[in-house]
């Protein structure tokens, strides 16, 4: 039985994206380890759900697997390019402080975030301190030390309790690192960049014919953002020029999603930081502003057909709203996002709650738990899908208003 | 009523966020099942029209659910922020 009678296996293309996928795959697939929260001591759900919905300077696969991340940070005295692997200590913990030989700066990371600390009066980051706020800052013969281990010194005076809060003093810095958000946009663009370049190429080269291979998953997906989304909202002409925006947004925001969505996978929340959907809304609102012509401006300050008493009121709301809605896209989406994510986290951390209990209870809260959990995970399917058809269908809309010609006037009331 | 105080008292440790996010959750459900329910009814009335009406249907929904998640990130904020 010849295996290379299929024909992925015949052409380079198809061999590569077998390739691709396979790799993908087998990065991504681990044993699941039950990893985070833990502080040593009681398991909070809370700063688990929190810490795994934020953004980080490593992504963490399972266990002990970290994959650090770099770090470009600038101050006054420079800009830092380094490997966050700098901050971790023998335990996988991020607790060591980073002296930059270049600046001078001495960095820590604090709650995902680098600070600059002066580096006589460290704070000792490790959690499993208790810090008493009475005692005195780390002694100055500590100074020239760059690792903030946990001091037995520090714990003598003040007994052994669960984690306090300490007194954090840092300057933040300007910070471009090379986060996990960032890292899961810039590989959701190459893909959704390289399949679509490539199948153009394809539309190019097979001009006539029917549409083959990933030209068939893709086609449909784009008529359907061309002829239910851009065409109804913005007319035939317009729409070509907003086509290339409106595909892009929907296809980037639809991957990105569904990236937050893959177990296993580092736990990426690409959607869920207000960052990256604050600009996606910004470019929203950027091509409205550029494209709005004489009559959307004009119906914004001088709504026609509106009694004068009410333009008083409705004048400054429309005003607000010309910010307020781009605003509102941003916030849909990264809710929508993020509520799923913490839902999914929820009921996980349903199962360790109960679990530290006892164990019988843990397991049984663990079969619901998971049952819930699966089947939230086919809404968030859903959702990922309809967010960035919402997205996509709002700012089609957007854009129809802002470039809508003169003759719409009839239409009204 | 003494039940109410207590609750009242616990929900008060965390800046009443939970009842934030009770009233929201009873908004969006109020909202998105009246937009089921009319959705259902027209649907009843004329089946060939059911596949354009669900797609607004699930429009309209997530649109709605957008304002009721203003209300969770207000909520999240008051607690973590």
């Amino acid at each position: 039985m010849k295996i290379t009678s299929n024909p992925i296996y015949r052409k380079a293309s198809g061999r590569f994206f077998t390739l691709l996928t396979s790799a993908f795959l087998m990065l991504f697939s681990a044993n699941l380890f039950a990893s985070g929260g833990e502080e040593g001591g009681k398991f909070n759900a809370g700063e688990m759900i929190v810490h795994h919905i934020s953004d980080a300077h490593s992504i963490h696969f399972f266990g002990h697997a970290t994959l650090p991340l770099p770090c470009i940070v600038k101050t006054d005295k420079g800009i830092d390019v380094f490997m966050s692997s700098v901050f971790m200590d023998e335990h996988h913990e991020f607790s060591k402080s980073y002296t930059s030989t270049s600046t001078g700066n001495t960095y820590v990371l604090h709650h995902e975030k680098i600070y600059v600390v002066d580096g006589a009066h460290g704070t000792n980051m490790s959690h499993d301190a208790h810090i008493d706020p009475a005692t005195p800052p780390v002694q100055p013969e500590h100074a020239d030390s760059t690792i903030m281990e946990v001091g037995g010194e520090l714990n003598a005076a003040a007994p052994v309790a669960e984690h306090k809060e300490e007194e954090f003093h840092g300057t933040p810095v300007l910070d471009f690192s090379i986060t996990k958000s960032v890292l899961g946009m810039l590989m959701m663009l190459t893909l959704v960049v390289v399949l679509f370049v490539r199948m153009a190429k394809a539309y190019e080269k097979r001009k006539g014919q029917a549409p083959k291979g990933m030209q068939n998953l893709l086609e449909p997906l784009v008529l359907f953002i061309k002829d239910e989304v851009a065409i109804p909202a913005l007319g035939k002409k317009r729409a070509q020029k907003f086509l290339p925006f409106l595909l892009t947004s929907f296809f980037f925001i639809w991957a990105c999603n569904i990236l937050g969505l893959l177990p296993f996978a580092g736990g990426f929340n690409i959607t869920g930081t207000l960052s990256i959907t604050l600009v996606l809304a910004g470019l929203v609102f950027i091509i409205t502003s550029i494209n709005g012509n004489a009559h959307y401006w004009g119906h914004i300050v001088w709504p026609p057909g509106v009694p004068m008493a009410i333009k008083f009121i409705l004048v400054p709301i429309e005003i607000l709203s010309v910010f307020i809605k781009p605003a509102v896209l941003m916030i849909r989406l990264t809710a929508n996002i993020n509520a799923g994510h913490i839902i999914i986290l929820a009921f996980t951390s349903l199962i360790f709650i109960f679990g530290e209990k006892s164990t019988g209870a843990g397991f049984g809260v663990g079969v619901f738990s998971t049952a819930f959990m699966i089947f939230m995970y086919f809404i968030e399917l859903l959702v990922a899908f309809l967010q960035a058809y919402v997205f996509t269908l709002l700012a089609a809309l957007y854009f129809g208003d802002a470039t809508q010609e003169h003759h719409h006037e009839e239409a009204h009331h | 009523m003494e039940l109410l105080t207590v609750l009242l008292e616990a929900a008060a440790a965390a800046g009443y966020a939970g009842i934030g996010a009770g009233l929201a959750a009873i908004g969006a459900g109020i909202g998105v099942g009246l937009i089921g329910s009319h959705a259902l009814d027209a649907m009843a009335r004329q089946p060939e029209s059911a596949g354009d009406l669900r797609a607004n249907m699930i429009v309209a929904a997530a649109l709605v659910e957008g304002v009721a998640l203003f209300a969770v990130i207000v909520c999240l904020l008051v607690v973590f922020g």
